[in-house]
């Protein structure tokens, strides 16, 4: 056991040593925390719709009056009057307005005669993001417009109320989880996989390999000091990002005693897939070359930045053996619902099999010799 | 007991035989010499006795342990310093010592005791908190001397131990290695394709080529063996027609080789040849502008046992597996 400590000590003191190191695992998730949460993050507003009025009806200036109350209050969408259709559509085209709100030539007739009164909208949908903002914002409009006081809707129609359970979670505090599981995986990617490849491209293993130390002793040397440094950055990075993410009582130790369990087994989980993936690489351009793959195959498909039931079924496949997204699951629980240890149970016993099954397949592949 | 006793052994990566069917013992207290261009197998041959490769077949003994069948006991028993340098750069000197204590479990008593002591043997005791990243190539190397002494092993294993560092610090290097081996009574094996290197420091030379041993002996012998001891160098100012055939025909000349006017002689017997040189140079009214007899050199021992200087053969690629090794 004493060599086991003697290679933790050696990694330990390297990494004490490797401020760029330290630095370069916290800043990406930091960064990518800051930039992804507010470009994301954000409700889509100030749009511009074209209105056509083929109408000009008593009805048809409703329409007008509540799409100047969004434009004024919820600042969405702002208006702009058009004469003719052509001349909107055109503007739409050329990127003028975002959407043409048509009020067509028989709208008054068919509300007043109650026969099925239309509005159209033509929208760019090249951006899926403004046409569902524009398209739920007009559907509120043409609600509005459906509601009349003299209805006895208290009688005839079902009411939905929507009770939110947790504060209002902004997205940057959304994507915290996944950036506390980003800074593990850059620890474990460039200070066990980069290194430890550059190290035995440069020789430095035979420097121990002739010691009499045994291959489970290398092996727990190795994995121990990678789990501890990845213990670090997550830490770190759950302090940092919960102040800035504005994470209701960020320093609260009892949650943080729970987050640090799932960052020590997060780690142990990431560790040991990277121990299985380098085991048997001896060119240095590998790990980095695999890092983006890597990085994109765990970080996207773990519900970190989108939820997971919106994946297609493949994705999904990749989504269930991914560790992120257990980690994932588990720092949202934590952090954004503040729960107990029955809701990160699979996650944690997931962690703990995935673990145990890349470190038994690591450890049968590892040779003690060159 | 031989400190080291290699029987037949070989390895093969594919198709590519890297050591040939080597045999060699080496005596405790020696130092044992593996002399060869890149490629020859020297490198594969040492990891073989230091337990980083497994041979394919044959034996080696080494301090009394089969390195297949106890190879915790053979890395027990020998230092090695591998042919990069393996020392951690971010680490002090002094830590890259107790590390490697730690590794071998020397006791904490003797550890502190024992690293004053190598520190000073290598000459880097006022350096012992610096980072070893602000050390120079040779500094380094002493750094990993010492280092391969700290769970005071018997036998000590260097791979090319001055390979890239300028001729000064080469020179520090093995004064620092006669002296450890002395103080210490160290049985040593290095490798090296240095000429110098290997003709200064070892007892007995073992020239590798193509993986097969084709020489063991000492340096000295190893240079009578061959049959040209001597070459004479002389330049004339002038010479008249069939001077190069009167040259050859001088007693023991093997070989004359002319550029102009300036003779390279071959001879198994300088003195006599030079004596004869001199008076057939007089009679024939001829100015000697300069004259000099050199001794055979291991480049010459090279040449013969190989057919090719040691200079081309560093020039041949090596084989793709050691390159993959290193």
């Amino acid at each position: 056991m004493h060599r086991t400590w003697a290679i933790i000590e050696r990694e330990l003191r390297r990494f004490r040593r490797s401020p760029f190191l330290i630095v370069m695992s916290l800043i990406f998730p930091l960064i990518q925390l800051i930039v992804l949460g507010y470009a994301f993050g954000g409700n889509v507003k100030n749009l511009t719709i074209a209105v056509v009025d083929q109408d000009g009806g008593v009805p048809a200036v409703r329409v007008h009056e509540l799409a100047g109350a969004i434009s004024a209050n919820a600042h969405t969408f702002s208006t702009i009057s058009y004469a003719d259709e052509g001349t909107a559509l055109d503007a739409l085209r050329a990127g003028r307005v975002n959407g043409v709100l048509t009020i067509p030539p028989d709208y008054s007739k068919r509300v007043v005669a109650g026969r099925e009164p239309r509005l159209a909208v033509i929208q760019d949908n090249t951006d899926n993001f403004v046409a569902a903002t524009m398209a739920a914002s007009v559907g509120g409009l043409v609600s509005g417009l459906n509601e009349k006081p003299q209805q006895e809707r208290t009688f005839t129609q079902t009411r939905l109320d929507v009770v939110e359970l947790y504060p209002y979670v902004p997205y940057v505090q959304y994507l915290l989880p996944g950036s506390i599981t980003m800074s593990i995986f850059m620890m474990v990617m460039i200070g066990g996989g980069i290194i430890f490849i550059d190290d035995k491209a440069r020789g430095l293993h035979e420097g121990y390999l002739v010691t009499p130390i045994k291959r489970l002793e290398l092996i727990a040397g190795f994995n121990i000091s990678g789990t501890i440094k990845a213990v670090l950055a997550g830490f770190v990075l759950m302090t940092i990002g919960s102040l800035i993410a504005g994470v209701p009582n960020p320093l609260d130790p009892m949650r943080m005693l729970k987050m640090t369990i799932v960052i020590v087994i997060t780690a142990l989980a990431l560790v040991s897939m990277m121990f299985l993936i380098m085991v048997r690489v001896s060119d240095p351009l590998m790990p980095r070359a695999i890092f983006g793959v890597l990085n994109t195959l765990l970080y996207f498909p773990s519900g970190a930045v989108y939820p997971q039931q919106a994946f297609p079924g493949w994705m999904k496949v990749i989504a269930a053996v991914d560790p992120f997204t257990y980690s994932v699951h588990a720092f949202k629980c934590l952090l954004l619902k503040n729960t107990g240890f029955d809701a990160i149970a699979f996650d944690i016993a997931f962690l703990t099999v995935f673990s145990i099954v890349a470190m038994t397949s690591a450890t049968l592949l590892f040779k003690r010799t060159l | 007991m031989s400190a080291i006793d290699v029987q037949n052994i070989k390895k093969t990566f594919g198709d590519f035989t890297a050591v040939d069917g080597v045999s060699f013992t080496v005596q405790p207290g020696e130092i044992f010499g593996l002399l060869g261009p890149n490629g020859a197998g020297k490198s594969t041959l040492i990891r073989m006795l230091t337990t980083l490769i497994i041979p394919t077949a044959g034996t080696a003994m080494v301090g009394g342990f089969d390195v297949t069948k106890d190879a915790d006991g053979v890395r027990r028993a020998i230092g090695v310093i591998p042919q990069a340098m393996t020392s951690d750069t971010e680490l002090s000197v002094e830590e890259n010592l107790i590390i490697f204590a730690k590794l071998y479990g020397v006791p904490r008593a003797r550890r502190k005791a024992l690293i004053d002591e190598l520190l000073e043997a290598v000459d880097l005791t006022e350096w012992r908190h610096k980072q070893v990243m602000y050390l120079s190539g040779g500094m380094r190397r002493r750094v990993e001397i010492a280092r391969g002494l700290v769970h005071e092993p018997r036998i000590f294993f260097l791979d090319e131990p001055t390979t890239g560092l300028d001729p000064v610090s080469r020179v520090h290097v093995w004064d620092m290695l006669q002296k450890v081996k002395k103080e210490r009574d160290l049985t040593v094996l290095l490798t090296t394709h240095y000429m110098d290197e290997a003709d200064k420091l070892c007892d007995r030379i073992a020239i590798v080529d193509h993986g097969k041993l084709v020489a063991l002996d000492s340096p000295l012998k190893l240079k009578a063996s061959i049959p040209s001891q001597n070459a004479i160098e002389v330049a004339f100012s002038d010479v008249p027609d069939g001077w190069a055939a009167r040259l050859k025909a001088l007693p023991h000349v093997q070989s004359v080789t002319a550029d102009d006017h300036i003779f390279r002689i071959a001879t198994d017997n300088g003195p006599e040849t030079t004596v004869a040189l001199v008076s057939a140079s007089e009679a024939a009214g001829l100015t000697v502008q300069s004259l000099a007899v050199k001794s055979t050199t291991l480049d010459d021992v090279f040449v013969h046992y190989t057919g090719r200087d040691l200079r081309d053969a560093l020039q041949d690629p090596a084989p793709r597996q050691f390159i993959m090794r290193r």
